[in-house]
């Protein structure tokens, strides 16, 4: 137990040091850090508990996704009985389902053409025999088209790949350092914003979905008639965005939608001064607005976004030059958030804030500060304590949990881990805990040596016994940290990591560097007694 | 002020280790070598006492219940801070009641200037708590320093209580394969029970004070699991090793002997861990106070005493050690006492 190759005992030395090297980084500010080599640069995060900062959890509403989905198959579905030139009645959707009735003589027909709707889900690759879409025959002529569930959770998983970017390119909008961005689970999206101390105006940024359209207003009907209920079936009734709030009919047709715009700016009116958004549409999008405005000269169209009216204006002449600019009683911060939407692009749906935890710097810096004194505090009274104890060899203990905790903080660098207000509590709590080795090692030694061995002996025999009964003792720990790391969230989370951390550490250190220790000062001093 | 503390602090390490490197340090026992308390007689004391107190711990949770703090129950939770210096309760509760949001909970928290201000769940789903805050917000305005905002719909509490509860029962499935693995079946069953006599204590001290139940109450559980149970493998350690030195030594005596010759051990550790939690209770600021108080009780008054006086003494009853005889005839004889 106490001889050591010294090429073991270098190498113990030299992971130690590695390790412990590890935790440099953060010793240094961080501008200085970037100038280093990419290897040299992982150091610990700290937890938003501890720099301030906000965290959104957000959700894909995923009954909207399924209602598009359905609403999307129903169009499918009039389309190619319309081609098929095959007669139907009562297409409508009902639950999971699209329903159509069709003549007993075209029911064979209708069937095969809207087969060819369905797919394999998941492209050609990696099918699993699952289709987008089941088309059944209900009997009586009733053809019923239901989505598996499956389809429907491939859906929400494309929404929220496709939110992801959205949201990121809006956050980015922000200007705020390093935002995190990542999907949780199958239908959210986690935000973690450092710094940001009201997200009030990110979750106006997050919460629109921006889909702007471009539809002409239809002039046939007064809006006040069509809120009584006379609405042209190719028309629909929407309100203003500004208040009070001002009813407007306009045509379901979609002139040009946001997709196909590539530049939005936030401005000022030549002339009024007011705040305006100018945009910009790429070669199809300027084209289809180019023909849309010769057609319509003298005639309103409506800029609608999120199904309200921004503005109504009159198209005086062509706009061909595929640029424009949105009026609308915007305020300098609207127009220039509405030029983050438009950029960004449309959410495919919306998104819900199901939980959100916003942290103050003030509150931040206090807890960094507790949190440091705790920590000295605490380590001060045990690194005494342990002296008064053990003299010589609560020295060793020492230099040990001091390598210990220098390799906690290393480890915790080189995995870019998060530092948070619990994962402080928790390097405190492994500082008691990692003495206990020692403790264990020592009292083991103790009894040895009351058993009439003498001093070499009973050291060795301490470390061989004492050893079994670390690792055991500190891996149902270990199973502890483990599953709260897999069920925990932000702050709790840290709090695992570093304990599971910590415990690795520990049983090292007890393994490798104490034994390492005392085994150098066994073969300097060769004892006759042993000072414990 | 702090820092010339710790400096101070730091030099009289600096000495104390020159000091004890140099063996000029007096030898510091706490726990006398040696010791022979019959701790498993105690037992006929000790295990009414738990059985009792475990009923008292459950009836409280029915009872009283536990203070769900809002990762369970749902709502919102705002820390804040009176710019002015001190926070005027009355006046923030006048205008918080005036919005109409039911239970508006405020409370000193810290210093005078801070102000815990809890509002129950809304009903209407995830989009009416953000309207909650947004009229907190409204109503508080720039008078105030917001320190900590928090909002959890109602989704997000059932599902985080789920997974509160799923991953402590998962930690103690995990730890009874591994002791199973590791020791006897019977070690692995002592070890539970006295395990789950520690979280049901320590439920019913939460019950008792009332402190928030919430994300990190799991993490305090599972760490008084985790000790608990470190100090039990222990003990465990050393009686399944006298269990094959002494093949004939009582039950009773062996397990005695076990528990004094790691008592040193126990107190110590408990001692350095203890020393640990006082500092983060005492300076590890309000945010982590229930988080340490709990794990205090747990880990320091319910581990320690648990593994002396019921983990051991169970196995007793769970049978270890009854057929040690039968197994080996050529038993080495039993010596009286370890000298």
């Amino acid at each position: 137990m106490l001889y050591f190759t010294r090429w073991r005992a270098l190498g113990i030395i030299l992971t130690a040091l590695i390790v412990c090297l590890c935790a440099v980084p953060n010793f240094f500010p961080e501008a200085q850090v970037k100038t280093w080599p990419a290897w040299a640069q992982r150091r610990l995060v700290l937890g938003l508990d501890l720099q301030g900062g906000s965290y959104l959890l957000l959700e894909v509403d995923s009954n909207y996704v399924k209602k598009e989905k359905l609403d999307q198959i129903r169009d499918d579905v009039r389309r190619v009985l319309r081609e098929a030139k095959i007669g139907y009645t009562g297409l409508s959707s009902k639950g999971d389902a699209v329903e159509v009735r069709v003549k007993d003589t075209d029911l064979q027909n209708a069937l095969a053409k809207l087969r060819d709707l369905s797919q394999p889900l998941g492209g050609l690759l990696g099918s699993n025999g699952q289709r987008s879409l089941e088309v059944s025959d209900a009997g009586g002529g009733l053809i019923r088209l239901t989505v598996p569930q499956a389809a429907i959770t491939e859906r929400v998983r494309q929404t929220i790949e496709q939110s992801i970017q959205i949201v990121e390119r809006r956050v980015n909008q922000l200007g705020t350092v390093e935002p995190v961005i990542q999907r949780q689970g199958t239908d959210r999206i986690l935000v973690q914003v450092p710094g940001l101390q009201d997200p009030t105006r990110l979750k106006e940024l997050l919460g629109k979905t921006a889909k702007m359209e471009f539809r002409m207003v239809d002039a046939s009907v007064p809006p006040d008639q069509a809120q009584k209920g006379s609405l042209p079936p190719e028309s629909e009734l929407l309100m203003s965005a500004s208040s009070p709030k001002v009813p407007y009919v306009v045509k379901k047709q979609v002139l040009v939608s946001g997709g196909d715009l590539t530049d939005a700016q936030p401005g000022f009116d030549q002339r009024t001064g007011e705040p305006i958004v100018s945009f910009k549409f790429n070669t199809s999008g300027a084209r289809k607005f180019a023909q849309a405005t010769q057609e319509n000269v003298g005639l309103p169209f409506a800029i609608v976004l999120d199904n309200e009216v921004i503005s109504a204006p009159v198209i005086r002449e062509p706009i061909t030059g595929g640029q424009g600019q949105i009026s609308g009683s915007f305020t300098v911060q609207s127009a220039n958030d509405l030029a983050i939407l438009l950029r960004a692009g449309a959410l495919p749906a919306p998104l819900t804030v199901i939980e959100e935890r916003t942290v103050g710097p003030g509150l931040g810096q206090d807890s960094i500060e507790k949190g440091e004194l705790a920590a000295y505090v605490g380590s001060i009274m045990v690194i005494v304590f342990m002296l008064l104890t053990y003299r010589l060899f609560g020295v060793f203990a020492n230099i040990a949990v001091a390598i210990n905790v220098a390799m906690i903080f290393g480890l915790l660098s080189l995995l870019n881990a998060t530092l948070t207000l619990p994962g402080i509590a928790g390097i405190v709590l492994t500082v008691g805990i990692a003495v206990d080795s020692n403790v264990l090692i020592y009292e083991r030694i103790r009894e040895e040596l009351r058993g009439g061995r003498n001093a070499i002996s009973a050291i060795d025999a301490g470390f061989k016994r004492a050893l079994a009964t670390i690792l055991d003792s500190n891996i149902t720990t270990f199973i502890a940290a483990a599953v709260l790391f897999y069920i925990g969230t932000g702050p709790v989370r840290g709090f695992a990591v570093t304990l599971g951390i910590g415990i690795i550490t520990t049983v090292f250190t007890a393994f490798t560097l104490t034994r390492l220790i005392v085994a150098w000062w066994v073969r300097w001093k060769r004892p006759q007694s042993v000072p414990i | 002020m702090t820092h010339t503390v710790l400096i101070g602090l730091g030099v009289l390490i600096a000495i104390l280790t020159v000091v004890a490197a140099l063996g000029l340090l007096p030898s510091l026992r706490i726990v006398p070598d040696n010791t022979h308390f019959d701790f498993t007689r105690f037992r006929r004391i000790s295990f009414p006492i738990s059985a009792a107190l475990s009923i008292v711990a459950i009836t409280l949770f029915f009872t009283h219940g536990l203070n769900f703090g809002i990762d369970f129950r749902g709502g919102t939770l705002l820390e804040v801070q009176a710019k002015s210096g001190t926070a005027d309760i009355a006046a923030m509760r006048t205008s918080l009641d005036a919005l109409g949001l039911g239970e508006v909970q405020l409370q000193q928290f810290g210093g005078p200037e801070n102000v815990l201000i809890r509002v129950a769940e809304q009903p209407g789903g995830d989009a009416a708590q953000q309207e909650a805050v947004q009229k907190v917000r409204g109503a508080l305005g720039d008078t105030v320093e917001y320190r900590r905002v928090e909002v959890v719909g109602p989704r997000v509490s059932g599902e985080l209580l789920a997974y509160g509860m799923i991953g402590l029962m998962l930690a103690i499935v995990a730890i009874l394969i591994y002791l199973w693995f590791r020791f006897e079946w019977q070690f692995a069953l002592g070890a539970m029970i006295a395990n789950v006599h520690d979280i049901v204590l320590t439920i019913g001290f939460m019950s008792i004070s009332q402190v928030d139940f919430d994300l990190t109450s799991i993490a305090a559980l599972l760490t008084i699991l985790g000790y608990s149970l470190n100090d039990t493998v222990v003990i465990y350690d050393r009686i399944r090793e006298m269990l094959r030195r002494y093949k004939k030594m009582p039950m009773p005596q062996l397990l005695n002997e076990s528990i004094n010759s790691t008592l040193s051990r126990s107190i110590i550790t408990h001692f350095t861990v203890t020393l640990a939690l006082l500092a983060l209770l005492l300076f590890g600021g309000h945010a982590i106070h229930s988080f340490t108080a709990v794990m205090m009780f747990g880990v320091v008054l319910v581990g320690t005493y648990t593994s002396i006086f019921i983990a051991a003494p169970i196995l007793i009853y769970l049978g270890v050690g009854e057929h040690r005889e039968d197994a080996v005839e050529t038993a080495t004889p039993a010596k009286k006492n370890r000298p």
